[in-house]
């Protein structure tokens, strides 16, 4: 089977240590950047539902806003599909811990909002974006799984696709269960033709489950901590001129990932 | 402008809701306009509303090296892969095409948050999980698809789309994007869903439950009857099975409205159609009958009667089969997938039960009783929170548009 080609046109992070993908590379480039402000800033969202708006929309939010901004795009032009592992692990532990004590108190806000696809629906009602969206999951392997399902649509559909990779850190007695210590989130716009805005090439292929590339400290721990932060030997490529990388899209199966700045 | 795109073929197809295991069961209660609702007797505290509940799924027993994925949702599950012989049509691609080479793709809303939910109303004296519940992989959204993945052994490509009640309607379009990159040969597509605290109550929360048989287009309606439901489908190449029904269309938009209710003129829902419309090559009045989304909720089935009217001719037949099974949420894109192949297969318009008294928004297309007719091509609407819409083709064998 052929590659699958496709052009990076943005990228979007967020961690408590790293505000976006420039704090990554100069983190890469042996700097210490600053930490971001313990909320996600999500600009892109409406002030009300700023307020409003749970954590894990934030997260996602403030990726994708990022990495859309990076690429000079319109937002409403572009498909989503936003990968989670978890969802808002803060709204499933307080459903579940409501559902045990008093059920018939459950908040109607929170339960539409624990829908996986809570964030993508924000993001598209913010954006005014009335393209195909969806919400995906494979645990561990959500991020190689998502950016699979998007190269897809980016090859498939001939059209520039928004991926988002975020989850929160956990909650309740299920922090114990997912292991998530600390939200991550990060973003890619991916096109299918090469453009002024093409910031990277990347030529990937389907290849039997192999190990994810190593990562060094501290960007290892930080895969540990969040299911989400599997994308970051992609993000640690694309801060270098070029590489390849290995990561999981299923529990059976691995991507490999070539990338030009060419 | 869209491209007509290939079409796929259905291999296989099964579904098993309350109305029944599997096509025999769900063919006979539409023949019989039977519904499969009961009195809510499924909530760990009560609530009054009725349910679509599936007999037997405390009953199932998984295969013992499966063991550790038990739980509602995937004993569910595992009943819906034991029927309709969908289990040897697997095992059967995976011997024609390896086990790499097939797709793994289900919808889901709540995957199996009731063991979660479980675990909660039995935490430790120290406020961690019961033993017996330490299995992370049940206490997350994959976890239906990997159980699935384990049981049929597949190792291609395995994703979970969980866009609320669109979700086991999408994964036909992620299949039919890999078959066409050649990322895959065939692929498992379907869903599952399994009734809940989290959505009795939740939806109960957003008064969006009726306390009596949900009636949908019916002018009295007052909400849904949530179910649960299994489904699954298996797609390949057309070549391969030129006798076989075909996926013809697809189609895929968001309402960029509202987190909960539709986009009032059905912006999202119309995208989506004419997308199906354009890539299976259609004309809307080639189109012989649609399952429609039909929740009985206030809103969904004004906006969705209008779009009918505007859009089809009196001559395409039109009704929801949530009447009989309730919605099933996550899994109502495979289960009414499958009643528009039976409705193919068979040469039958099931009647939109509970719709007694039409509210006047419906128009001349609706099927309020059962038309034995000849049907050549069935659409499938779906929609869900966050303004998610789907829509899907469906054709005879043979069919060419």
């Amino acid at each position: 089977m052929s590659a699958l080609r496709v052009y990076v046109e943005g990228i979007g992070l967020w961690s408590p240590q790293l505000a976006d993908f420039a704090a990554l590379r100069s983190l890469l480039a042996g700097a210490t950047p600053a930490p971001p402000p313990a909320r996600p800033a999500a600009a892109r969202l409406p002030p009300n539902e700023r307020r409003r708006a749970p954590e894990s929309v934030l997260l996602a939010v403030e990726v994708a806003g990022q990495a859309v901004a990076m690429s000079g795009r319109d937002a409403a032009a572009l498909a989503c599909v936003f990968a989670s592992s978890h969802g808002d692990q803060p709204i499933t532990d307080y459903m579940c811990a409501t559902l045990a004590q008093a059920p018939a108190e459950l908040s109607p806000i929170r339960f539409h909002n624990s829908v996986h696809n809570a964030a993508v629906g924000y993001w598209t009602i913010a954006t005014d974006c009335h393209a195909p969206s969806t919400a995906v999951a494979a645990q561990r392997a959500s991020f190689g799984a998502g950016l699979l399902e998007a190269v897809s649509q980016v090859l498939a559909e001939q059209r520039a696709v928004l991926l988002v990779c975020s989850d929160t850190g956990g909650s309740g007695p299920l922090a114990d269960i997912t292991h998530c210590r600390q939200p991550f989130g990060c973003a890619l716009v991916l096109t299918p033709q090469r453009s002024d805005a093409t910031l990277a090439r990347l030529d990937l292929a389907l290849t039997p489950a192999r190990p994810d590339s190593a990562l060094d400290e501290p960007l290892a721990g930080w895969r540990d901590d969040n299911p989400s932060a599997a994308g970051l030997p992609l993000l640690a490529l694309l801060a270098r001129a070029e590489g390849h990388c290995q990561l999981a899209a299923a529990a059976t199966l691995g991507l490999q990932i070539d990338m030009d700045h060419a | 402008m869209l491209d007509v795109m290939t079409p796929l073929a259905i291999t296989a197809y099964t579904a098993s809701s309350a109305i029944g295991h599997g096509r025999a069961a769900h063919l006979d209660a539409l023949r019989a306009a039977r519904s499969g609702l009961r009195p809510n007797d499924f909530s760990s505290a009560p609530l009054a509303c009725w349910i679509g509940r599936v007999d037997g799924v405390e009953d199932v027993a998984l295969p013992a090296a499966l063991d550790i994925w038990a739980c509602r949702n995937n004993q569910l599950a595992w009943l819906g892969l034991n029927q309709d012989g969908f289990l040897e049509r697997v095992q059967a691609a995976r011997e024609r095409y390896g086990a790499g080479r097939i797709a793994l793709l289900l919808g889901t809303s709540t995957a199996s948050i009731g063991a979660t939910e479980e675990a909660y109303r039995r935490l430790d004296a120290d406020g961690g999980f019961a033993d017996e519940m330490l299995r992370p992989a049940i206490h997350a959204p994959h976890s239906l698809a990997a159980f699935v993945a384990a049981a049929l052994q597949l190792e291609g490509p395995c994703l979970t789309i969980s866009t609320a009640c669109s979700s086991s309607a999408k994964v036909f379009a992620n299949a039919a994007r890999m078959i066409r990159l050649g990322l895959i040969d065939a692929a498992v597509v379907g869903g599952v869903d399994t009734l809940c605290d989290s959505v009795l109550f939740g939806f109960n929360a957003l008064e969006l439950v009726s306390p009596v048989p949900c009636r949908p287009f019916d002018a009295a309606r007052d909400g849904i009857s949530i179910g649960e439901a299994a489904g699954f489908a298996l797609l390949e190449r057309i070549n391969t099975a030129p006798d076989a029904p075909q996926l013809l269309g697809y189609g895929e938009a968001s309402d960029a409205h509202h987190m909960s209710t539709p986009h009032p003129d059905g912006l999202g829902a119309e995208l989506a159609l004419r997308d199906t419309l354009a890539r299976a090559g259609l004309d809307a009045s080639q189109v012989d009958y649609i399952n429609l989304h039909g929740t009985a909720s206030q809103k969904n089935d004004e906006v969705e009667a209008a779009l009918v009217g505007r859009a089809f001719p009196a001559r395409t037949r039109a009704s929801s089969t949530k009447g009989f099974t309730g919605h099933t949420l996550g899994a109502a894109g495979i289960v009414e997938a499958t009643i528009a192949l039976l409705a193919i297969e068979h040469w039958l318009v099931p009647g939109n039960l509970g719709g007694d008294t039409p509210d006047p928004v419906c128009g001349a297309s609706f099927a309020w009783r059962n038309e034995p007719q000849r049907v050549e091509v069935a659409l499938s609407n779906s929609f869900g929170f966050g303004g998610n819409n789907a829509c899907l083709a469906f054709a005879r064998a043979g069919f060419a548009a």
